[in-house]
């Protein structure tokens, strides 16, 4: 068996998430290469090739891939993967965007964000909003795979030793172009992989109060996540948001503020370690699933909270 | 222009699913069904983009029993023109439904097809994107703002790290994020007027699509139950326990 994982990376640096689909490949066992496509992302390509595990690096460079855009590097993977038994993504917005268009041109079915290997063909995933775990056997020739990063642990960085070989290969459809782009800027730790995230959600009345958890989030080296009633309100933008539609967190540490626990919320961070909830509602669904719960008003809780860390 | 939406018939989304004592699935029997809240979004941006005199015509397509015709009425309720349904047994996998959905393509030729960006069932989010292959067509997911352009679209996405904006040349797929548009209700009138709509019904043989599944489903469990903690006191007890008892701080 010969396993593709395509990675993810931003033409600099590593996703983290790579690392994670890589220990789903290697439970699946196999030799295992790496795709990186990417324009200017050589090092990134050198630095994959280090993991442990990767027996191969395949570097695709050119302009076409540069900002991943579904349509060419679906072209490609499916062009290049077709050797293979499994082609493995990470589940973020990038991997769910192309790897549908790669099964599709492959003629296969999918399995989407997988939380584990029971065999080379058999997986579990959560359906249902995470209410329900699915155990799936794909019959097809070539599985195409989508891996949920936080239910796996990386491979280590470091002690691979692969090969980087370039392949020249170019799809450039004409039908889709990138204009542009507006990242949020943030000096926290991204959301998906911090210990600790903190979120507030619509009980934080307005944007300029989640300052207040903020500050905590800064004093535990935290990221701040939302929910979708803080998103939909406006408080903060979305790519701060937890749940079955937003980002997916399992932290050592999550703590909900002013979240009343929507199953589309706990979807999204029932898997944490140790799971706080403030809220001033005793009666909130999110107390259910709190190792330690808190009654009362977070307006009061959060500044106190930040002078006692 | 002509926009076709493809909706599907799901479990209410308030509803907490309980797995069947055999293991074999969820229990659906007797559950409230829904239209997907995506494909809601879905129409409503359809509905939308017709009164804003981009389009002349929404057709609405679902695959399954006859039961996704009440879906197929509702959204015909929200404003669309006619509907279709493909006639199935049991829900497809996204493959199938995709190939079922280029035969509609090929018959209807839409010059945009709007698809949610996932169904909360199988939590798949993969049949938009397979459309888009299966079609050549070029693709815009999770989309949270469309903007028409002369034989263009422009879609704002929601990515990771924020929003991204692409350009596509029509006809694309475009699917929806939540943050596209409110949906609106269906008002009694157009519930009334949505009965003489037309809603034709075909089959995925008359489609020339032969439906397959190659994901066998071995067993559905419940996941592991969290239970319900300790309330504490005030924020000394809490920090104390997460610095002494949970060890996380």
């Amino acid at each position: 068996m010969s396993i593709l994982v395509v990675a993810e990376h931003d033409n600099n640096a590593v996703d983290p998430s790579t690392l994670k689909t890589l220990a789903a490949a290697q439970q699946i066992g196999g030799d295992i290469e790496v795709l990186v496509a990417g324009k200017g992302c050589s090092t990134v390509a050198e630095n994959i090739a280090k993991a442990d595990g990767v027996k191969k690096v395949v570097l695709a460079d050119n302009d076409a891939y540069e900002h991943l855009l579904a349509e060419n590097i679906a072209d490609l993977v499916a062009d290049f993967g077709k050797g293979y038994s499994h082609i493995l993504a990470p589940a973020t917005t990038t991997g769910k965007n192309f790897m549908p268009r790669v099964a599709a041109l492959l003629d296969v079915a999918q399995v989407s964000d997988i939380i584990s290997v029971e065999s080379d063909d058999t997986f579990k995933r959560p359906i249902y909003a995470g209410n329900a775990i699915a155990t799936v056997q794909s019959e097809d020739e070539i599985k195409v795979i989508t891996v949920r990063a936080t239910a796996f642990d990386g491979v280590a960085e470091e002690g691979g030793s692969g090969d980087v070989e370039s392949i020249d290969a170019v799809f450039n459809n004409e039908k889709s172009e990138f204009v542009g782009e507006q990242l949020a800027e943030s000096e926290r730790p991204d959301l998906t992989a911090a210990e600790i995230v903190i979120s507030g959600g619509r009980g934080m009345q307005n944007g300029e109060n989640f300052h207040l958890l903020e500050d905590v989030a800064d004093k535990l080296g935290a990221a701040v996540g939302a929910s979708r009633a803080a998103v939909d309100a406006g408080f903060v933008p979305n790519d701060m948001q937890v749940g079955q539609t937003g980002k997916i967190v399992a932290p050592q540490l999550y703590v909900a503020v002013g979240i009343s626990g929507a199953i589309q919320h706990l979807a999204g961070m029932k898997d944490s370690k140790v799971i706080v909830a403030i809220n001033k509602d005793e009666e909130a669904p999110i107390f259910q699933v709190a190792d330690y719960g808190l009654v009362a008003d977070l307006f009061e809780v959060l500044p106190e909270l930040n002078s006692k860390l | 222009m002509k926009i076709l939406v493809a909706v599907k018939r799901v479990i209410d989304y308030n509803v907490k699913v309980r797995v069947k004592p055999d293991q074999s699935d969820v229990d659906l029997a007797n559950v409230k069904m829904a239209l997907n809240p995506f494909c809601e979004i879905a129409v409503e941006e359809a509905v939308r983009l017709k009164e804003a005199g981009t389009a002349d015509e929404v057709v609405v397509v679902s695959i399954g029993p006859k039961a996704v015709q009440e879906q197929l009425r509702t959204a015909l309720a929200l404003g669309a023109d006619r509907a279709i349904q493909v006639e199935t047994d049991n829900m497809p996998d996204s493959l199938s439904a995709a190939k079922i959905l280029k035969g509609v393509v090929e018959k209807e030729e839409p010059d945009m097809v709007i698809l949610g960006k996932q169904s909360i069932d199988s939590d798949n989010n993969q049949t938009g994107q397979m459309l888009g292959a299966l079609t050549g067509m070029p693709q815009g997911t999770f989309a949270s703002k469309v903007e028409m352009n002369d034989g263009f679209v422009n879609v704002i996405r929601e990515i990771d790290g924020g929003l991204q904006t692409v350009k596509l040349s029509l006809p694309a797929v475009v699917t929806t994020d939540l943050r596209l548009n409110e949906p609106r209700y269906a008002s009694l009138p157009n519930i009334m007027k949505a009965k003489r709509k037309p809603l034709e019904t075909t089959t995925p043989d008359e489609l020339g699509v032969e439906v397959k599944r190659t994901i066998k489903l071995l067993k559905v469990e419940t996941p592991a139950e969290r239970s319900a903690g300790v309330k504490v006191a005030d924020v000394d007890e809490l920090v104390d326990k997460l610095k002494n008892e949970a060890k996380v701080l």
